[in-house]
């Protein structure tokens, strides 16, 4: 190794190491590759080798370019924040927003006329279903809450982010597991399993990338200097440590051989169905929801500059809900072949969760008491209070679906993608981008973001997107759910199946129509982001207050 | 204050928050899964279900792959509605060798758990080639490489290997004979044809993409759906009997 | 390491704050709305009082029944069975009389279309078109060719058994595939499919050697379509005379069709439907205009 012995600097074990495990890496799956059954899984095999060859350079480079010592936890008594993973993640959240609402504008305009499959084996429907799902869910919002995680741990813990190489092994290794998994789905690619589609091999990468998250977290929460965890904290821990749990019972497979992409999965049938959803339902509650309250109870009283509301129902509304959401599984498989006691638990610990998630409503809301009127000047705080509204509204419009004779109409139809859409357009993905406009000025260190106003095109464009699409959706949802079931005077099926497609077209193109609205608004947050990272402190303009938060 | 304040344990503690919740988000995982693998009743005594045969395995690969499952639900519900539109409801047992399930969670599309059978193969070809060729309302995408597509089986039989692992009952000599089945299925007037019968009973052999030249991944596919939903020898089941 | 802060009150909602501070965010100490905490008890009493009515609690080796002993497996049951009723004996009916007498009676008519509609939309229209006009390689069923018998039994029989369909019942016989199976050459099939052309009066190619085409359609096809090309309901061989084409006229197809044989396969319903839903079927197809006495 290239060493300095007058200025003492040394490669680390951490460096070093790592290093070589991952050039190891980068031969085995060179092998793989060579060997590899299918031309898409040497694709894959190739793609991780890079990666493994990156990860080596990247370490060497930052090595060459780094101070002798690593960087200091803190700098004259204050935390050295380690701001630079937050950037990484922050960004890459908003591209792959972009990207999602994009698949998903697509997938909506192939349901409306199919003709835009193209007849084309990689963009099918069957296949860009899944990559908007992994893509809003996972890309998009897997990276809003790393970045939004790490950030909030350091604060609030007033601690440097712990590890020197791995906060960067988990944002890096999270999107090459993106990567992966997106362009498998494009190829055929798929263990069919909703929220869990990627294959083995994916699955093992990330079940590694997360044990880090989870060990980077911990460790940075352990070093806090503040005698106690704030709740945000308690909510990103169990979304971390369940999401954990979830993937690995869900993913239990075996695969065919190292040199196949194909895998099946240990359970059968009704078990897997279970497990299936178990996971699926979990995922809606730790990922979409526990992840994103624990970005409410930081950025609503921050942008808000007001104390949280209640202290005591954050308590009891976040050990009732990460208790009874995991009971809620079986409301996706009512009246299928799960046993009917099952399907009598997961109704009951459905409608008991509807308090536990108001609980986060009401904490949300409430913070604003006091500052309402800051709702008329700052766009940032209002996509933020909006957002809470729809989690209020789709974890009402949740335990009402789940009530079996309510689900009976509306399981297999589109009022469960108008559910969908209001939970994750509504919340997730209005929360999000009020976290990101935070975030972002703040570890770029701007005064303020390039624009407000475009902020507030943002909100107006994007929630007259969301109105038009789940409107439509409940409407072709509870029409279709209707027609499947209506019976003519004399007590026969009055519609066939095929009529109820054809009723559903104009919903779709409303629905489409809403999808280019929402994608719209993200593309001026967009520019809006890019405007801001790249404009000099001056640039930002007058009349904004300075956001950055007080050290 | 006081009852609130015993909170704080967890909050000045990392570790016994994180202990925390895992014992509060295990419990109801365990008590809703743990019974499936026990409780009897669970899966219903029928007759007729088999392993599929390493032709209709392949097929239902390919409905993995291209998402099939998206549009598609294979669980047709005990309401009145759904078992006059596509028959009797589905049973537990009829996905029992299922690695993964595919009982879906919409239905752009009909339910396929009852198409077997529907139609002939000869449509399936048409309607996977270019649905909208025979039904002009349909919003399906087209799949026209399928019937292009040699089927790749060469390592069909490190699948059944796999699936035999968890639980699925082919036996030595069905993964033996892996690659010969699936040529014996799709060729018409194979030699093979009555051996595979009787490793597979009621097996459709015959070409489903009328194209006996070729195995094509639409032969694999159109084997699959026309199995779909006809195991269960439902002229022996007893409804009442499987009750749960 | 910073200690708890002293709790305050905060000035605009006069509830005092817990004391802890975290980068600036500070929590109210304010206790639990009370409605909440009764509805979130009223969701837990309503539940309890399910899962004594419902079966609900896995045990080891059974679960627990409820005192309704509901199960969605006997609501079925009694929904079919409700349906039933609603239906009125204009079933039983059905069920009891022969297609001709349906036919013959408006009323029963009128209610083995209301039975046939459904079934047909939902099980034979994806073959024969909404409206049973057929599509390539599905006969139309509104015209009066038939290709295996337009009577009532003949329809009957056909819906029961299908064609060339894996009931043993079912119409059998399919077209020969001369080309493939090397029986006709090239030239030989081009000519008799000119002659076959000829025979609904279609013109012909110029050139087109229809003397020889005639003589090989008596050798190879006449045992099925007839001397005379007018088919055979027996074989299921269509009528060539007509301007009916079940694959359709340009000689490509046709040429095809020789070539590689042909036998659409109609599926068997027995298994499916039930009796009276095909009698009623039977029904409804013959009335689509094209029925035989
Ligand atoms: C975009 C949604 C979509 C996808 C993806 C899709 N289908 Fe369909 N499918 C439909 C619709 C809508 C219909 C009803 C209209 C029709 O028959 O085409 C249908 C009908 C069918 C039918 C006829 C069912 C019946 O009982 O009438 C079969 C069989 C079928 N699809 C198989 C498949 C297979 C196999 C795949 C994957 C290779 C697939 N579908 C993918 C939407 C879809
Ligand atoms: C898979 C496609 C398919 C479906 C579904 C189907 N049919 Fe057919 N049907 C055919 C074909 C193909 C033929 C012609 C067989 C032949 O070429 O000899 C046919 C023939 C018939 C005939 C005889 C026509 C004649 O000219 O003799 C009747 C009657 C008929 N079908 C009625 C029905 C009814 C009623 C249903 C629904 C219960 C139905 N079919 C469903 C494909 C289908
Ligand atoms: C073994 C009996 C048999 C023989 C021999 C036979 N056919 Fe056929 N042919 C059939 C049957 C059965 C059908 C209908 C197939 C179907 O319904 O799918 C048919 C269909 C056809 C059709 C398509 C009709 C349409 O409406 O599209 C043509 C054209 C035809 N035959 C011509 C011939 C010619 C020319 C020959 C001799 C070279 C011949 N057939 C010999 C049984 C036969
Ligand atoms: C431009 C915005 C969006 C558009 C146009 C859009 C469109 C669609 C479409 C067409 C489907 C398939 C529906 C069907 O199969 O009938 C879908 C499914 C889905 N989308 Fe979106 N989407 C958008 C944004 C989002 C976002 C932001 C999220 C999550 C954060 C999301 C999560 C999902 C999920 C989870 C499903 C699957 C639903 C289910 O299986 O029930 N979408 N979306
Ligand atoms: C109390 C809270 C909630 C309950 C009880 C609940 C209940 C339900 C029910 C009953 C379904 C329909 C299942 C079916 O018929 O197939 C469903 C689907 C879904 N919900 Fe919720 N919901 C809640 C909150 C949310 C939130 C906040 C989101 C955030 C995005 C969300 C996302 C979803 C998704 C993605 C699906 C579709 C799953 C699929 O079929 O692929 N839910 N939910
Ligand atoms: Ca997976
Ligand atoms: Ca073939
Ligand atoms: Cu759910």
């Amino acid at each position: 190794m290239a060493q300095n012995i007058s200025s003492g600097k040394r490669i680390t074990l951490g460096e070093g190491g790592t290093a070589l495990v991952f050039a190891v890496f980068a031969l085995f799956c060179l092998v793989v590759a060579a060997n590899a059954h299918t031309a898409a899984y040497a694709f894959h095999a190739i793609i991780f080798s890079a990666a493994g060859v990156g990860a080596v350079f990247l370490i060497f480079s930052n090595y060459a370019r780094r101070g002798d010592a690593l960087p200091a936890l803190t700098i004259g008594g204050k935390p050295n924040y380690n701001y630079g993973p937050v950037k990484f993640t922050a960004i890459a959240a908003m591209i792959w927003g972009v990207a999602g609402f994009l698949v998903g504008v697509i997938a909506a305009l192939q349901l409306a006329f199919p003709v835009i499959n193209f007849d084309l084996p990689w963009i099918s429907f069957g296949r860009l279903r899944p990559l908007h799902t992994s893509a809003v869910i996972f890309a998009f919002g897997g990276n809003v809450l790393i970045a939004t995680a790490f950030y909030v741990v350091q604060r609030t813990s007033r601690a440097r982010l712990a590890g020197y190489l791995s906060p960067w092994f988990v944002v890096l290794g999270y999107n090459l597991f993106i990567v992966i998994a997106g362009t498998g789905y494009l190829l055929g690619i798929t263990q069919s399993k909703e929220y869990a589609e990627p294959e083995w091999y994916a699955d093992l990468w990330l079940t590694v990338v997360w044990v880090a998250f989870l060990l980077v977290y911990l460790a940075t929460l352990m070093r806090r200097t503040e005698p106690h965890i704030y709740v945000a904290n308690w909510f990103y821990l169990a979304f971390i440590i369940t999401i954990a749990v979830l993937h690995l019972g869900n993913n239990a497979a075996i695969p065919v051989s190292v040199f196949s992409p194909k895998s099946y999965i240990v359970w059968s049938g009704v078990q897997d169905a279970m497990v299936q959803w178990w996971y699926g339902h979990n995922a809606v509650g730790f990922f979409l929801t526990a992840g994103f309250l624990g970005i409410m109870y930081y950025f609503v009283p921050k942008r808000a500059d007001r104390p949280v509301y209640s202290y005591r129902l954050s308590i009891i509304h976040f050990w009732a809900l990460i208790f009874l959401y995991i009971w809620a599984g079986p409301h996706h498989l009512h009246y299928t072949a799960l046993p009917d006691w099952a399907q009598t638990l997961g109704m009951t610990f459905s409608v008991m969760l509807w308090m536990p998630s108001w609980g986060g409503m009401i904490n949300g809301l409430m913070t604003l008491s006091g500052a309402w009127d800051k709702l008329r000047t700052d766009p940032v705080l209002r996509m933020m209070v909006v957002s809470i509204a729809f989690y209020g509204m789709s974890t009402f419009e949740g335990p009402m679906m789940s009530i079996k004779s309510v689900n009976a109409l509306s399981h297999y139809t589109d009022w469960t993608i108008g559910h969908v859409h209001s939970g994750a357009l509504g919340w997730v993905a209005f929360v999000s981008f009020g976290a990101l406009y935070c975030v972002i000025p703040w570890v770029y260190n701007r005064k303020g973001l390039y624009s407000l106003k475009l902020v507030n095109w943002h909100f107006w464009i994007a929630t007259l997107g969301i109105v038009l699409y789940i409107t439509a959706m409940w409407v072709s949802g509870i029409l279709q759910g209707l027609m499947w079931r209506a019976y003519t005077s004399l007590g026969f099926l009055e519609y066939s199946f095929i009529e109820t497609v054809e009723a559903m077209h104009p919903f779709y193109v409303i629905r489409a129509l809403g999808g280019v609205l929402f994608l719209l608004g993200s593309l001026i947050m967009a520019w809006n982001i890019y405007k801001t990272i790249t404009a000099t402190e001056a640039a930002s303009p007058a009349g904004e207050a300075a956001l950055a938060p007080a050290e | 204050m006081s009852i609130w304040q015993k909170h704080a344990i967890f909050e000045k503690n990392s570790i016994i928050l994180s202990l925390g919740i895992v014992v509060v988000i295990a419990i109801g995982g365990l008590v809703e899964i743990a019974p499936l693998f026990y409780l009897k009743n669970t899966i219903e005594k029928v007759s007729g279900m088999r392993a599929y045969t390493p032709l209709e395995l392949a097929g239902r690969n390919i409905y993995v792959r291209e998402g099939c499952y998206n549009c598609h639900s294979q669980m047709v519900r005990p309401l009145r509605d759904e078992v006059e539109r596509y028959g009797h409801y589905s049973l537990a047992a009829e996905s029992m060798y299922d690695h993964p399930f595919q009982w879906g969670s919409k239905r752009t599309g009909p339910d396929l758990a009852r198409v077997g059978g529907k139609y002939s193969d000869d449509w399936h070809r048409d309607h996977l080639n270019r649905p909208q060729a025979v039904v002009p309302g349909s919003v399906m995408p087209a799949y026209p490489w399928l019937a292009r597509t040699d089927l790749d089986y060469a390592h069909i039989g490190d699948d059944m290997k796999v699936q035999a692992l968890l639980g699925v009952p082919y036996s030595a000599e069905m993964i033996a004979s892996a690659a010969a089945d699936i040529k014996a299925q799709a060729t018409p007037d194979d030699p093979g044809a009555a051996d595979l019968a009787k490793r597979y009973p009621k097996v459709n052999a015959r070409d489903f993409d009328t194209n006996p030249a070729r195995i094509t991944e639409a032969d694999a596919l159109i084997a699959y759906l026309q199995v779909i939903g006809t195991m269960v020898d439902f002229k022996l089941y007893d409804d009442k009997a499987n009750v749960r | 390491m910073s200690t708890d802060n002293k709790p305050i009150v905060d000035p605009h909602t006069g509830t005092q704050t817990t004391g802890h501070v975290w980068d600036d965010i500070q929590e109210l100490n304010t206790p639990l709305p009370r409605w909440w905490v009764w509805l979130f008890y009223a969701t837990i009493v309503w539940s309890v009082g399910y899962w004594i009515v419902y079966p609900t609690w896995p045990l080891i080796s059974s679960y627990t029944g409820g005192v309704f002993e509901w199960r969605s497996r006997n609501a079925i049951v009694e929904d079919l069975a409700a349906l039933k009723a609603r239906r009125g004996d204009n079933m039983a009916k059905l069920a009891a009389a022969t297609p001709e007498q349906i036919i013959a009676n408006p009323e029963m008519l009128a209610f083995a279309r209301a039975v046939a509609k459904p079934v047909f939309a939902e099980n034979c229209a994806p073959c024969h078109g909404a409206g049973g006009a057929g599509a390539k390689g599905y006969p139309n069923l509104n015209d009066d060719d038939w290709l295996w018998g337009g009577k009532l039994a003949d329809i009957q029989q056909t819906i029961l058994h299908g064609a060339r369909s894996t009931d043993d019942k079912g119409h059998q016989g399919s077209m020969p595939a001369f080309g493939r199976d090397n029986m006709l050459k090239k030239e030989e099939i081009a000519a008799v499919a000119d002659y076959a052309r000829s025979l609904s009066g279609l013109p012909v190619e110029a050139g087109a050697n229809l003397a020889a085409g005639q003589k090989l359609f008596a050798d190879n096809c006449a045992a099925c379509h007839g001397d005379d090309g007018k088919g055979n309901r027996e074989l299921g061989a269509p009528n060539l005379t007509d301007k009916i084409w079940l694959y359709g006229s340009d000689k490509a197809t046709i040429v095809e069709g020789i070539t590689n044989g042909r036998g659409g396969v109609m599926p068997a319903w027995q298994e499916r439907l039930d009796d009276v839903t095909v009698k009623a079927l039977t029904v409804y197809v013959h009335t689509f205009g094209g029925g035989e006495k």
